[in-house]
C-alpha cells in the first residue's frame, strides 16, 4: 500500500508543479461555459434552467483535456515500464493514477463550478446538490476516462480517438448526475439518482482499474 | 471450438459453405420481402408504414446479436488467444455497425409519421445510438495502431466494456416506459402480434441472420487472405533484401 500512496503522491506533485495544466482545465471549463449565454441569449430565466446541465457537460469535456497525458507521459519516458515491473499490482497503479487525475482535475472543477453557476444564473438551492453530484460524477468520469486513456495509449491521433470512445461512455454518468439535480429542482428527493450514481462509481472502481491494467499489459507485453 | 482454430481449415470450410449460405440468404430475402411488402396486411392503426417494421426489427435484433458475438469473440481472443477470434471480431463490427445504422434510420423514418418526429431522446433510442458509437469506436481502435495486435487487444477490451450496454438496450423499454413500444415478440406470454405479421417478420429475421453469417464469414475469409498476402510480401521483401546487389 505504501507504493500506492507514493505513486499517488508523485502524480499529484507532478500535476501541481505543472500548475499551468491544472489552470488550463479550469480556464477551458469557464471559457467554454460562458459561450452559452452568447449562443442562447442572455435571458436569466432560460440560463437558470439549463445552467446545471451546462456546468456538468462542461465538466465532462474539461476532464477529457488532461486525459490523453494520463499514461502517455509515463509511457514516453519509460517510467510506465518501471511501474509495470514494480511489485505493486498494475491494477493498483492504474487506480492510483486515476485517483490522481480525479484529485487534480475533479477538485479544481468543483471549485470553479460555483463561479460558472453564478455566471449562468444557477438557482441558489441547486448549488449543494450540483456540487455533491459533481463530486461523484467527476470520479466516474476519471475512471471511464482512464480506461479510454489506457485503451488508446500509443495510438495515432490518440487524443481525438480517446474523446470519440469516452464521450459515449459518459452518457449514463451525465444522465444519473442530472437526474439528481433535476429531482431537487422539481422539489423531489434526489436519493434514487444519487444512489444509482454511487453504485455506478463503486462498480467502476471495481472494474475500471482491472480494465485499464488489462489494456496497459497488452501494450507493454 | 479449437477444431476450427486452424485458419486453413476455416478457409476450406468457408469456401464450401459460402455459396450455399449466399444462395439461401438471397432466397430468404426474396421470400421475406414478398411476404413483408406484398402478402401481409397493412396495420389497422399504422397503415402501410408497418412494413418498415419488417426491416427495422430484424436489423435491431441483428445489431444486438452481432454485438453479443463481438463480445464473445473478444473474450475468447483475450482469454484463449483463439487465432480466429480476432479475425471474427474485426469482421463483426462493421457489419454490426451497418445493422445498427439501418435500425436507427428505419426507426427515424417510421417515427416521423407515427410519433411526429424523427428522433426523441427516449431510453431505447439513446442506448441504441450508444451501441452505434461503440461499434464505431471498436472499428476506430482496431485501425489506430501501427502494431495490429495492439489494436486488436484494445478493441477487444472496449467491446467487453460495451457489453454492459446490451441488457440496458434490451430492457430499456420495460424499465423506462417511454415512447418506444415494449417488446411484442419475445414475451413470456407469447407474441402479441397477429400471425399474419409474425410470419413475414420471422422470415425477414431468418434472412437477416443468414446475411449476417454470410457477410461475417466472407469478411473473415478475405481478411485471412489479406493477412497471408501480407506475410508473403514481407517474406519476399526480406529475401530480396538478402540478395547480393540489392
Amino acid at each position: 500500500m505504501t507504493g500506492f500512496a507514493a505513486l499517488l503522491r508523485r502524480d499529484l506533485r507532478l500535476s501541481l508543479r505543472q500548475g499551468i495544466d491544472l489552470l488550463a482545465v479550469v480556464l477551458f471549463f469557464l471559457a467554454a461555459g460562458i459561450l452559452f449565454p452568447f449562443a442562447l441569449g442572455p435571458e436569466p430565466e432560460l440560463l437558470g434552467r439549463i445552467a446545471a446541465g451546462i456546468v456538468m457537460t462542461m465538466a465532462a469535456l474539461a476532464s477529457l483535456l488532461s486525459l490523453d497525458r494520463l499514461f502517455a507521459a509515463d509511457f514516453e519516458d519509460g517510467s510506465l515500464d518501471g511501474l509495470v515491473l514494480s511489485p505493486l499490482a498494475l491494477e493498483l497503479v492504474a487506480l492510483a493514477k486515476v485517483l490522481a487525475h480525479w484529485l487534480s482535475t475533479g477538485l479544481p472543477l468543483l471549485l470553479a463550478a460555483p463561479v460558472l453557476g453564478l455566471l449562468l444564473n444557477l438557482p441558489a438551492d441547486l448549488y449543494p446538490i450540483l456540487l455533491l453530484t459533481l463530486l461523484a460524477v467527476t470520479l466516474a468520469l476519471s475512471l471511464l476516462g482512464g480506461l479510454g486513456a489506457g485503451l488508446t495509449l500509443g495510438a495515432r491521433r490518440g487524443g481525438i480517438l480517446l474523446a470519440f470512445i469516452v464521450l459515449p461512455l459518459f452518457v449514463p454518468v451525465l444522465i444519473l448526475g442530472m437526474g439528481a439535480v433535476t429531482a431537487v429542482a422539481l422539489g423531489e428527493s434526489p436519493m434514487a439518482a444519487l444512489e444509482l450514481l454511487l453504485a455506478l462509481d463503486l462498480g467502476l472502481l471495481a472494474v475500471g482499474p482491472w480494465g485499464i491494467a488489462a489494456a496497459l499489459r497488452q501494450l507493454l507485453r | 471450438m479449437h477444431r476450427f482454430a486452424n485458419p486453413g481449415r476455416f478457409q476450406r470450410l468457408a469456401a464450401r459453405l459460402l455459396p450455399w449460405l449466399k444462395g439461401l440468404t438471397a432466397l430468404a430475402f426474396l421470400a421475406g420481402l414478398y411476404l413483408a411488402l406484398l402478402a401481409s396486411p397493412p396495420d389497422y392503426q399504422q397503415g402501410e408504414t408497418v412494413r418498415i417494421m419488417y426491416v427495422h426489427v430484424p436489423a435491431a435484433w441483428m445489431a444486438l446479436f452481432a454485438y453479443l458475438l463481438l463480445g464473445l469473440a473478444s473474450a475468447s481472443a483475450l482469454v484463449w488467444r483463439h487465432p480466429l477470434a480476432d479475425v471474427a471480431a474485426a469482421a463483426l463490427s462493421p457489419v454490426g455497425a451497418a445493422f445498427t445504422f439501418i435500425a436507427l434510420v428505419t426507426g427515424a423514418l417510421w417515427g416521423k409519421p407515427m410519433w411526429g418526429t424523427y428522433w426523441v431522446w427516449d431510453a431505447r433510442l439513446t442506448s441504441f445510438l450508444l451501441l452505434f458509437f461503440l461499434y464505431l469506436g471498436h472499428m476506430a481502435l482496431l485501425g489506430a495502431f501501427d502494431d495490429r495486435s495492439r489494436g486488436q487487444r484494445s478493441a477487444a477490451v472496449l467491446a467487453l466494456v460495451g457489453l454492459i450496454n446490451l441488457p440496458i438496450i434490451k430492457f430499456s423499454v420495460d424499465w423506462w416506459n417511454t415512447l418506444h413500444q415494449p417488446a411484442s415478440v419475445a414475451r413470456f406470454d407469447g407474441p402479441s402480434i397477429d400471425p399474419s405479421m409474425l410470419w413475414p417478420l420471422f422470415t425477414m429475421a431468418a434472412a437477416f441472420h443468414l446475411y449476417l453469417l454470410a457477410a461475417v464469414m466472407e469478411r473473415m475469409r478475405t481478411q485471412l487472405l489479406a493477412a497471408r498476402l501480407r506475410t508473403q510480401r514481407q517474406a519476399r521483401f526480406e529475401t530480396w533484401q538478402g540478395e547480393p546487389g540489392a
